[in-house]
């Protein structure tokens, strides 16, 4: 049974991706939208707690790194970015969902 | 895939009821059904139609008319929810005796159950919020 | 009223009164109570604060509702999940927390704690086999 759970605060104003690893199954997916996507900047801190986090497949949203203006050149290893579409194509793919706020 | 929609946040303070939509209009013309969006806490805020926000941006509480107009999705703003934060409809407004009432087109406001309903019926619910 | 039983799963993770996800989530509780399903609570991180016994708010004007919590055993909400870690962490410990019970019409009506203090890994297990999650 694999969840798909989301983050969308940002790991240097909550707790909550930290919370989301501690909790998300290896074989989870883990999808980070608004605030959430400054955890896959490349060199911050929880970039280093993502690459911990070997067991699961890691998504950013793409139209919030853009508004944010974080490059692709910036993004860790490993994370694929997607569309809103995508995020439904998410949604729809796994068993259940857990927002992490 | 029938999924149903939870707002926890109200329009602007707030991404939810942005990321929200656009997860709504994807799902949508993905060929997905939106089984119901539930507006809960301060997200009963995004169902009031006397919001006017600057005609540069994007007007949420229009958005969600539209969409629902367009699509007939269930935008369900909750009653106990709505009663704390001032959103009324014109049967709420008579009951506890306010000189009107504000809920915006589309929306309808309902129970807590509502939410619990949509749970049940969709094959995922997903959560946006603070 | 429904066919249907779904794994329900209610996640608190804030701290009470400071923002009002804690009342409003536990008045979802109680009036998802009707729909019989198959519901847990949890309580992680900050939310471990909500049931913290001995609550007393008049002096900062806003209503006590850690009584409500005491009610649901009578809502057949008897699977309150509570996160050892998180307690830890925060420096709390079984006793600081309201006994919650329910009567359990299968055992004579014998009173029985509703509270089972898990593993941040045994969490992490019960989470992944719900089919509803709803986060406040």
């Amino acid at each position: 049974m694999a969840m798909l759970h989301t983050v969308n605060k940002s790991p240097s104003e909550r707790n909550t991706l930290d919370s989301c690893l501690n909790h998300a199954k290896d074989g989870s997916s883990v999808l980070l939208f608004e605030d959430g996507i400054y955890a896959v900047v490349r060199g911050s801190a929880a970039a280093g707690r993502l690459k911990e986090a070997s067991g699961i497949s890691l998504y950013a949203l793409g139209p919030d790194l853009k508004a944010r203006g974080i490059g692709d050149d910036q993004l860790v290893e490993g994370v694929t970015v997607v569309d809103y579409d995508g995020f439904v194509d998410l949604v729809t793919r796994h068993e259940n969902v857990q927002s992490w706020l | 895939m029938k999924l149903a929609v939870m707002v926890n946040e109200g329009p602007y303070q707030h991404q939810s009821s942005d990321s929200a939509y656009q997860f709504t209009k994807a799902a949508l013309d993905k060929g997905h059904e939106i089984s119901r969006v539930f507006f809960y806490h301060d997200g009963v805020n995004n169902g009031t139609r006397y919001a006017v926000p600057p005609q540069d941006d994007r007007n949420i509480t229009q958005l969600w008319s539209e969409l629902s107009k367009k699509h007939s999705l269930d935008l369900v703003v909750c009653v106990a929810a709505a009663q704390r934060r001032g959103i009324l409809d014109a049967d709420e407004a008579k009951r506890h005796g306010k000189s009107g009432d504000n809920i915006a087109d589309g929306f309808r406001i309902s129970g807590l159950g509502q939410l619990i309903e949509a749970g049940i019926q969709a094959d995922r619910l997903v959560v946006f919020g603070d | 009223m429904s066919e249907t039983i779904k794994k329900f799963l209610y996640v608190n993770r804030k701290a009470p009164y400071g923002t009002i996800y804690a009342l409003e989530s536990l008045e979802v509780v109680l009036i998802g109570a009707a729909f019989d399903q198959d519901v847990s609570l949890a309580f992680v991180d900050d939310g471990v604060f909500q049931i913290a016994k001995g609550q007393k708010t008049t002096d900062i004007g806003m209503k006590n509702f850690s009584p409500t919590y005491s009610a649901l055993g009578d809502y057949e909400v008897t699977k309150i999940y509570v996160e050892k870690e998180s307690l830890e962490e925060r420096g709390l410990t079984p006793d600081n927390l309201l006994h919650l019970t329910y009567e359990d019409e299968d055992d004579d009506y014998a009173e029985k704690d509703s509270i089972r203090f898990v593993s941040r890994a045994e969490l992490s297990d019960i989470m992944d086999q719900q089919d509803v999650v709803l986060s406040f």
